[in-house]
C-alpha cells in the first residue's frame, strides 16, 4: 500500500523564479494495484512519479510505503532513491549502452551483492519471463525498441522491487508493437501482482491498463476514480474532454430531482445525470460521448429516459470500421459515432437520440 | 567524502549529499577563480606601477597608460593591430567561406581530404609555419623568389613575406582552418530548403548561392569574423618573427619587446596588455551579443538530412584545381621546405649539388644537444600533467554544472571558461607578475608553467567534459539510483565508464595544444625548464635554421600522431572537433 499525502513540489529555476510542479497531490495505491497517472504534458505527473522515485525532493506532504514513511517534510524524513527498492522504467529506457543485456539486468544484483550464482539464476529467469533469454550477450544498444523496453522491464523487475514506478513507457514505440506491449504489461503486471504506478498521457492506456486513474492538470489531481468512473462520470469539463472526446452543450439548470436535472439548452429541454449538489439555475455544460449520439433517419419514440432532437447533417468522415457524423441543432455542431451502413448524406434531416444516463451536467467554473 | 561527512554529522543521506557537492562546487570556484581571476588582478595593478629597481621601489604612476598611450608610436601600434587583425582574420573568413561552401554543397572531387585540413593548425605550430614561410618567401633566400627569378632571369623580389601583407598572409592562411570549421557548422544549421525552394523558383546555382545561401549565412559569417579577430589580435609568433625585424610593431610583439629590454618595462607591457584585453574582450562580447541576435534569425530545424549537393559539371575541375593549389599552400609546401632544410648541412635552395649534399646531420645535431633529453623531458611532463589536471578538474565543474541544480553553477561556468579570452602572452605576463610579487617559491619552476597551461587549457578541458557529459542521459544515472546503486558506485559504474572516450579525446587534445604551447611559456621559462616550442625559438634567434628544421619536422610528426589518436576516440563518441 502506497500513500501519498498533500505533496508539494516545486523548480528553482534556473534564475530565481519558482515553478509549481505538483501541488496538494494526495492519493493511496492498494497493493497490487496499477495505479495510473494521467494528464497533459506539464501537469506534475511525471514530478509527482519522481518525487516517489527520490528522484526530485517535494517541498511538503508524507510519502509511505506499508507504513514505512519515505519522504516526511514534518518528521524531515528523506530516504535516498538508491535505499528504497522500487524498480522504475524511464521513458527512454536508460538502457546503459556499455553493458550487454545481461550485465544490464545484473546490476541491481551486484549492487546489492548477491553471489554470482544466484545473479546469474535470477537474471536468467527474468529474462525469460519478458522473452529475451535469446539475448543475454547481445549488446544492449543493438536491441530493437521493444526489446529495450522489455530489458528496461525486466531490470527494474529484477530486484523484486516493493514498488514498480513506470514513466510513460510506451511512448517511444510505434502504434501497434504498443497495444502488444500493454497487454503484455498488464500481464506481467498482473502475474507478480506488483504495486505499480503508472504514468501517461495517453488515455487509452490508462483506461485499459488500470485498477484506478488519478486525472491531474495543472498540478494538482483533479479526479480520482477506475477507469469506468473516469469515463462515463467525469467530475470537470477538463476531464471529460482530456479522457476521450466529448461534446458540450451549455445550459442552465431548470430542476433537479435526485440524481438527474432538466437543462434548458439550444437543443430545447434535457434530461440529464446530476452531481450531488447540483443547483437549480446554475450554469453548466452537458456532456455527450460521441458513440453516445445515437442516429436514426426514422423519428425514435420519445421516452423518459431519453432526450429527442431533430438535426441536419452537415458532414461525415469515414474512418473505416465507424463513420464520423457532423450534425448541427441551430448553431450548435455535435460530433456522432455511427455504424458504417448509415448513408445519409450532408443537407438531409437526421435524428438524434441521447439517453439521459449519458448526458453528465457538468458545472461551469 | 560522503560518508566521512556523514559520519561527523548523524544526518538524512541527502543533508550529507547537498554538502559534498557543496564542498565540490566550493573548491572549484576557489580554484578556478584564483587561476583565472588573481593574475588578472595583479596585471591590472602592476600597470599603475614604476618599474621596481634596486635603489627605488615601485610606486604609483600614470604613466605607463601615458606612454601605452599618448606616445608617438600609440596611433601607429592600435593602426597595425588592428589592420593585421582585421587583415588575417578576413583573408582566413573568406578562404573558410569559399572552402565551407565547396565542400558543403557541391559535388567537387576529393572532398574527403577537406576535413583533414581542419587539424592544420592543430599540427603545424604557428611558429614552424612561419618559418617554414620564411623559408618559402623572403626576399633573399625565400624559395619561392629563387625559383621564380631563375625561371624569369631577373634580380626582382617577388614576394616580401617580411611586410605586414606578408604577415597578414600566414597569419590568415594558417587559420583559415578554424574559419572552414565555423562556416561548415553555419551551412550544416541551414534549412536546405530555403535553397532548394529558390532552385524552384527557378534561381542559377550561382545565383542560389549569391542571394540565399551567403545572405543566410552572413550573420555566422560576421560572428566568425569576430572571433578570428580577437584570435588574430592575440597572434604572436607571426608578429614576432615577421614583424619586429621591419619595425612593424603590434600588441603582442611590443609588449614581448618591453619585457625583453633592459631595464624591463613591466609596467609598460601591463598597460599594453590591458589594452589587448580589452580589444579581445569588446570582439568576443559583441560576437555573444550577435550570436544572440543570429539565434532569433536563425534557420535551424535540427533535421539530419543533407541537402542535395550541387553538380558542378566540368567547373568541378576548376574547384578541385582551387583545393589542390590551398592544400599545396597549407600544407605541402611548408611541410616540405622544412623536411628539405632539415637534410641540410646549411641552408640552402634546393639543387642538384644540395640534393647530392643531403645528410641527417641535423637531426643528429638536434639529438646529441645538450639540453635536448631535458626539454624533452620537460615538455612531457608538463603536457600530460596539464591535460591530467584539466581534466579532472574540468570534469569536477562540468559535472556541477551540467547535472547539479546548484545556485551560481553559471557562474561557475562562465569563469571557467573566461581563460579563452586571454591570449597566451598576456596569462604568462599576469602569471609572471602574480608569482613575481607573491614568493611562494616556484617562479622560476615548471610549476609556474604548470599553472599557465592549467589556466590557459581548462576551457579546452571544459568543452570535451561537458559535450561528454551532456551526452549521457540523465536517466541512465538515475536507473542507477532506482537500482539501488549509491552516488559514488554509479558515477563508477555508470558516469566514468560512459566518458571515458571523451575524457581520453580531450586529453590528449590538452597534451598536444601544451606541447606547442609558445606565447606564454616564452615570458614564463628560465634556464633549466626550456620546453620544445622554447628551444625551437631558440634556434630561430640563433639562426641555427637546419636543427630547428629536424626539431620541426619530429614535432609535426609526433603531434600528427597525437591528434589522429585523439580523433580517433573522439570519433568513437561523437564530440565534433575542437
Amino acid at each position: 500500500m502506497l500513500t501519498v499525502r498533500g505533496l508539494f513540489t516545486e523548480y528553482a529555476t534556473e534564475r530565481g523564479g519558482s515553478v509549481k510542479a505538483a501541488q496538494d497531490v494526495s492519493f493511496e495505491v492498494p497493493r497490487g494495484k496499477l495505479f495510473t497517472l494521467l494528464g497533459p504534458s506539464g501537469c506534475g505527473k511525471t514530478t509527482t512519479l519522481r518525487s516517489i522515485a527520490g528522484l526530485e525532493k517535494p517541498t511538503a506532504g508524507e510519502i509511505e510505503i506499508d507504513g514505512r514513511a519515505i519522504y516526511s517534510s514534518s518528521r524531515g524524513i528523506f530516504v535516498a532513491p538508491n535505499k528504497r527498492n522500487f524498480g522504475m522504467v524511464f521513458q527512454s529506457y536508460a538502457i546503459w549502452p556499455h553493458m550487454n543485456v545481461f550485465q544490464n539486468v545484473a546490476f541491481p544484483l551486484q549492487v546489492r551483492r548477491l553471489g554470482k550464482k544466484l545473479i546469474r539464476e535470477k537474471v536468467m529467469r527474468m529474462l525469460e519471463a519478458v522473452a529475451l533469454e535469446n539475448f543475454v550477450d547481445r549488446d544492449a544498444t543493438k536491441l530493437s525498441g521493444g526489446q529495450q523496453q522489455r530489458l528496461a522491464l525486466a531490470r527494474a523487475l529484477v530486484m523484486e522491487p516493493q514498488l514498480l514506478l513506470l514513466d510513460e513507457p510506451l511512448s517511444n514505440l510505434d502504434a501497434k508493437l504498443r497495444d502488444r506491449m500493454r497487454f503484455e504489461l498488464k500481464r506481467l503486471q498482473r502475474d507478480f501482482k506488483l504495486t505499480t504506478i503508472y504514468v501517461t498521457h495517453d488515455q487509452t492506456e490508462a483506461l485499459a491498463l488500470s485498477h484506478e486513474i488519478a486525472v491531474m492538470n495543472e498540478g494538482r489531481v483533479v479526479q480520482i476514480g477506475t477507469p469506468r468512473q473516469i469515463y462515463d462520470q467525469p467530475r470537470d469539463r477538463f476531464v471529460a474532454d482530456f479522457v476521450g472526446s466529448t461534446n458540450f452543450i451549455s445550459g442552465t439548470v431548470l430542476a433537479v430531482a435526485g440524481e438527474r436535472c432538466v437543462v434548458s439548452s439550444p437543443l430545447g429541454e434535457l434530461k440529464a445525470r446530476a452531481d450531488e449538489g447540483m443547483e437549480k439555475s446554475a450554469a453548466v455544460a452537458v456532456s455527450v460521448r460521441p458513440e453516445d449520439v445515437e442516429l436514426s433517419e426514422t423519428e425514435p419514440v420519445a421516452s423518459d429516459d431519453g432526450n429527442v432532437c431533430k438535426a441536419t447533417v452537415i458532414g461525415r468522415d469515414f474512418l473505416g470500421d465507424y463513420l464520423d457524423f457532423h450534425v448541427a441543432v441551430g448553431d450548435v455542431v455535435l460530433l456522432a459515432k455511427a455504424h458504417p451502413s448509415l448513408r445519409t448524406a450532408a443537407g438531409e434531416p437526421i435524428y438524434l437520440r441521447m439517453k439521459a444516463e449519458k448526458c453528465i451536467a457538468i458545472r461551469e467554473q | 567524502m560522503t560518508d566521512l561527512v556523514g559520519s561527523l554529522a548523524p544526518r538524512p543521506l541527502l543533508a550529507a549529499h547537498v554538502e559534498f557537492k557543496g564542498v565540490l562546487i566550493g573548491l572549484s570556484i576557489a580554484l578556478v577563480a584564483w587561476l583565472a581571476l588573481v593574475p588578472l588582478a595583479f596585471l591590472l595593478w602592476q600597470s599603475f606601477l614604476t618599474p621596481q629597481t634596486a635603489n627605488a621601489p615601485a610606486h604609483f604612476t600614470l604613466q605607463n597608460f601615458r606612454d601605452a598611450y599618448f606616445s608617438a608610436e600609440t596611433a601607429s601600434l592600435f593602426l597595425n593591430s588592428v589592420r593585421f587583425a582585421t587583415g588575417a582574420a578576413g583573408l582566413a573568413l573568406f578562404l573558410g567561406t569559399a572552402l565551407a561552401w565547396l565542400n558543403e554543397r557541391t559535388n567537387t572531387p576529393f572532398k574527403s581530404l577537406f576535413f583533414a585540413l581542419t587539424i592544420i593548425p592543430l599540427v603545424i605550430p604557428g611558429i614552424l609555419f612561419t618559418v617554414s614561410w620564411i623559408m618559402l618567401a623572403s626576399p633573399k633566400i625565400g624559395l619561392i623568389n629563387l625559383a621564380l627569378q631563375k625561371l624569369l632571369d631577373t634580380e626582382t623580389v617577388f614576394l616580401d613575406i617580411y611586410s605586414m601583407p606578408g604577415m597578414i598572409w600566414v597569419d590568415g592562411l594558417h587559420y583559415s582552418p578554424m574559419a572552414f570549421l565555423l562556416m561548415t557548422a553555419a551551412f550544416r544549421s541551414m534549412d536546405p530548403s530555403l535553397e532548394e525552394q529558390a532552385a524552384m523558383s527557378g534561381a542559377s546555382l550561382l545565383q542560389t548561392a549569391r542571394r540565399i545561401t551567403l545572405k543566410l549565412a552572413w550573420p555566422a559569417a560576421l560572428g566568425s569574423l569576430l572571433i578570428l579577430f580577437a584570435r588574430s589580435v592575440e597572434s604572436f609568433e607571426v608578429p614576432a618573427l615577421l614583424g619586429l625585424p621591419v619595425g612593424i610593431h603590434v600588441y603582442t610583439s611590443s609588449i614581448y619587446q618591453a619585457i625583453h629590454q633592459y631595464p624591463s618595462q613591466v609596467g609598460l607591457a601591463s598597460a599594453y596588455a590591458v589594452t589587448l584585453l580589452l580589444l579581445i574582450s569588446i570582439a568576443v562580447y559583441s560576437q555573444s551579443r550577435f550570436a544572440q541576435e543570429e539565434s532569433r534569425y536563425s534557420t535551424v530545424t535540427g533535421k539530419g538530412f543533407r541537402p542535395r549537393t550541387i553538380d558542378l559539371g566540368r567547373w568541378r575541375y576548376l574547384t578541385a584545381g582551387i583545393f589542390i593549389l590551398y592544400f599545396l599552400v597549407i600544407v605541402l609546401l611548408p611541410f616540405l621546405v622544412l623536411v628539405w632544410s632539415s637534410l641540410q648541412r646549411f641552408y640552402s635552395a634546393p639543387s642538384w649539388a644540395a640534393l647530392s649534399r643531403m645528410s641527417l646531420d641535423s637531426y643528429r645535431a638536434v639529438l646529441s644537444y645538450p639540453q635536448f633529453g631535458q626539454t624533452v623531458w620537460n615538455s612531457f611532463v608538463l603536457a600530460l600533467g596539464t591535460a591530467t589536471a584539466v581534466m579532472l578538474l574540468s570534469a569536477t565543474i562540468a559535472w556541477t554544472v551540467v547535472r547539479t541544480k546548484l545556485r551560481g553553477r553559471w557562474l561557475l561556468d562562465n569563469i571557467a571558461s573566461m581563460p579563452l579570452v586571454f591570449p597566451g602572452l598576456v596569462l604568462g605576463l599576469a602569471i609572471m607578475v602574480c608569482y613575481l610579487s607573491m614568493d611562494i617559491g616556484i617562479y622560476g619552476t615548471l610549476w609556474i608553467m604548470f599553472i599557465a597551461y592549467l589556466t590557459r587549457f581548462l576551457p579546452y578541458g571544459m568543452r570535451y567534459n561537458s559535450a561528454a557529459m551532456l551526452q549521457i542521459h540523465k536517466e541512465l544515472e538515475e536507473s542507477a539510483a532506482m537500482s539501488g546503486a549509491s552516488w559514488s558506485m554509479s558515477f563508477r559504474r555508470i558516469v566514468l565508464p560512459l566518458l571515458k572516450p571523451g575524457l581520453v579525446a580531450g586529453f590528449i587534445y590538452v597534451t598536444v595544444v601544451s606541447i606547442r604551447e609558445l606565447s606564454s611559456s616564452i615570458l614564463l621559462y628560465s634556464p633549466g625548464t626550456e620546453v620544445v616550442s622554447i628551444m625551437i625559438w631558440e634556434l630561430w634567434q640563433n639562426g641555427q635554421y637546419v636543427e630547428l628544421s629536424a626539431l620541426g619536422v619530429m614535432l609535426i610528426l609526433v603531434l600528427f600522431c597525437l591528434v589522429m589518436l585523439a580523433q580517433l576516440f573522439a570519433r568513437q563518441f561523437g564530440i565534433a572537433e575542437a
